[in-house]
């Protein structure tokens, strides 16, 4: 009795319906209802319309859009520079140490996201441990005021997802081959310039995995600019939220959440692309170092 | 030899900066769950008086329950479906772009677009929602997490001493517990507790599908209620609570099947 095909089919089978009932038919539906009217009442009215599509590039809402891209993109370039920076100094460590240096850089991925997000209100409120620190070193003044800023949001941002890219960078830096790094050296380039030439172009798959990441988790989130921002802060996740709980208002956060989907797999095929041209850079290097 | 001296001493500046980063949040947090005045300004000595009044909190204690039910039987469900998945894939050898674009849509779509979908669609089907919607949708993001991991396992998985179990007679069923399940146990225990932490810690697709009423409340919707009406020693507490839970099933997870999560 050999696996054919059809039996591994109805192995796939209930996953796949769950998929298909619970993922892709509501996802669908949100489509559809983006292109319908609201109703008076807030109901849902069947009549065909692009209006909803229309309203998210009315320049208030397209300034929300601008104004989470900017934060995302902040706490994303940000991210990038610590996780890599992180990622570098772990691939740097002793062999043995490495899996555990990386376990323990990705642990605090997996405890309560809530929980981190509220561990900053607790460091950045008025009378936080930042405020306390200030007075210990003999500042008298006011405590400045951190919650609730752009700062803040950028800050839980960072925290709360600067463990994958580290896990994203660490990846093609492990991999990379110290003798081209050394051939390099060897033949007279700067640290500097091995960085930028060699060893960067290398790994740039990791970096945009990591960015990717960051900014399209960001982008779409409502829990740290509801926490950190004190609700100040409006992003497109917190527009979303607005319109399906509050503003009853389902077509239109239909069409807000597909332009969201939108942009993210803008991103993703970005990502796809320099994925692409980074294999074919690391084809070229390793040809060389063959050669 | 300087400066190499120099670059190592750089790495480890970089490496205690960022673990200080990354640890002292945490830390302060539980710090304070242990502060007898309760008080983030001020330690006034060791207490867990703010365990014991979690112990007494009725609404904290019923959330906790309803997390656990939700985590338990969406952990179960979705640790049969995703390995079933994970071997008819791996099995086929071939497949199409589009099956593993869908297996991987859970893990990339966004929480909140994933929420508002099952939030129309249950209230377009007019299904009362509770406990049990909330099921249904941690489903479908533990699947795809159980699959990867399991994936994962069967990549070096030699498929020859299945035909070899078939050849000498034993039935497909006995063969997957005689000879595949053995070797992918691990791979589904450290599955399933990454599941489990994944759904006790869910909140926004939770939020939109527990429907009205307190009664479907879990504890990371009660946590997010807590914290928007401001900072409680109690918070503390339970934050400790919750993050040792899904540290150690983490780390379980983690030894069962080295390296695999990491990937």
């Amino acid at each position: 009795m050999k696996y054919t095909p059809s039996r591994s089919s109805l192995l796939l089978a209930p996953a796949l319906a769950w998929l298909t009932a619970l993922m892709v038919v509501p996802c669908a539906l949100v489509l559809a209802l983006a292109f319908f009217r609201r109703g008076t009442y807030g109901g849902i009215e069947y009549t065909f319309t692009l209006e909803n599509f229309g309203l998210v590039f009315d320049p208030l809402y397209a300034g929300i859009f601008l104004n989470s891209a900017r934060i995302a993109g902040t706490a994303t370039l940000i991210a990038v520079i610590i996780g890599y920076a992180a990622a570098y100094a772990i691939a740097a460590a002793p062999r043995r140490l490495q899996p555990v240096l990386l376990f323990f850089a990705v642990l605090p991925f997996w405890s309560n996201y809530l929980i981190r997000t509220y561990a900053w209100i607790v460091l950045l409120n008025r009378e936080g441990l930042v405020t306390q620190l200030l007075r210990w070193f003999g500042y008298t003044g006011e405590p400045p005021s951190m919650l609730y800023t752009e700062g803040a949001v950028i800050a839980g941002l960072v925290y709360n997802y600067l463990p994958f890219v580290i896990l994203a960078c660490y990846a093609p830096l492990s991999r990379l081959n110290p003798e081209l790094a050394e051939a390099s050296r060897d033949l007279g380039a700067s640290a500097v310039t091995t960085f930028r030439r060699v060893i960067l172009p290398l790994t740039v798959p990791g970096i945009a995995a990591g960015a990717v990441f960051v900014f399209v988790l960001s982008i779409g989130n409502f829990v740290t600019p509801a926490l950190l921002g004190g609700g100040r802060f409006q992003m497109i996740g917190n527009l979303v939220y607005d319109q399906f709980l509050t503003a009853n208002d389902w077509p239109f956060g239909a069409a807000l959440a597909m332009a969201l989907i939108a942009i993210m797999l803008l991103v993703l095929m970005a990502q796809a692309l320099l994925a692409d041209r980074a294999a074919g850079r690391a084809a070229e290097a390793g040809g060389d170092a063959d050669g | 030899m300087t400066q190499s001296f120099a670059r190592s001493l750089g790495m480890r500046t970089i490496l205690i900066l960022v673990f200080a980063f990354l640890y002292i949040p945490i830390a302060v947090l539980v710090a304070l769950s242990f502060n007898a005045g309760g008080l983030p300004t001020a330690w006034s000595g060791f207490s867990l008086k703010w365990y014991a009044s979690l112990a007494g909190n009725s609404a904290i204690l019923s959330a906790a329950l309803n997390t656990l039910i939700v985590a338990l039987v969406s952990t179960a469900i979705a640790t049969l479906l995703g390995t079933l998945l994970a071997i008819g894939i791996e099995m086929r050898r071939q497949y199409g772009k589009g099956l593993e674009a869908l297996i991987f849509a859970p893990m990339i779509i966004p929480d909140i677009v994933l929420a508002i979908a099952l939030l129309s669609f249950f209230s377009m089907l007019n299904v009362t929602m509770g406990l049990h919607t909330i099921i249904l949708a941690h489903v479908v993001f533990n699947l795809a997490f159980v699959c990867s991991v399991v994936r994962a396992r069967l990549k070096s998985f030699d498929w020859s001493i299945v035909e070899a179990s078939a050849d000498l007679g034993a039935s497909a069923l006995t063969t997957f517990r005689r000879v595949t399940l053995p070797v992918i146990a691990p791979a589904v225990i450290a599955g399933a507790l990454l599941a489990f932490t994944l759904s006790v810690d869910e909140f926004i697709i939770a939020f939109f599908t527990a429907g009205a009423g307190r009664a479907s409340t879990t504890l990371p919707m009660q946590i997010y209620a807590m914290i928007r009406f401001g900072i409680t020693p109690e918070i503390n507490a339970l934050a400790t609570i919750v993050m040792a839970v899904s540290i150690t099933a983490l780390t379980l997870s983690q030894r069962l099947n080295r390296g695999v999560i990491g990937q």
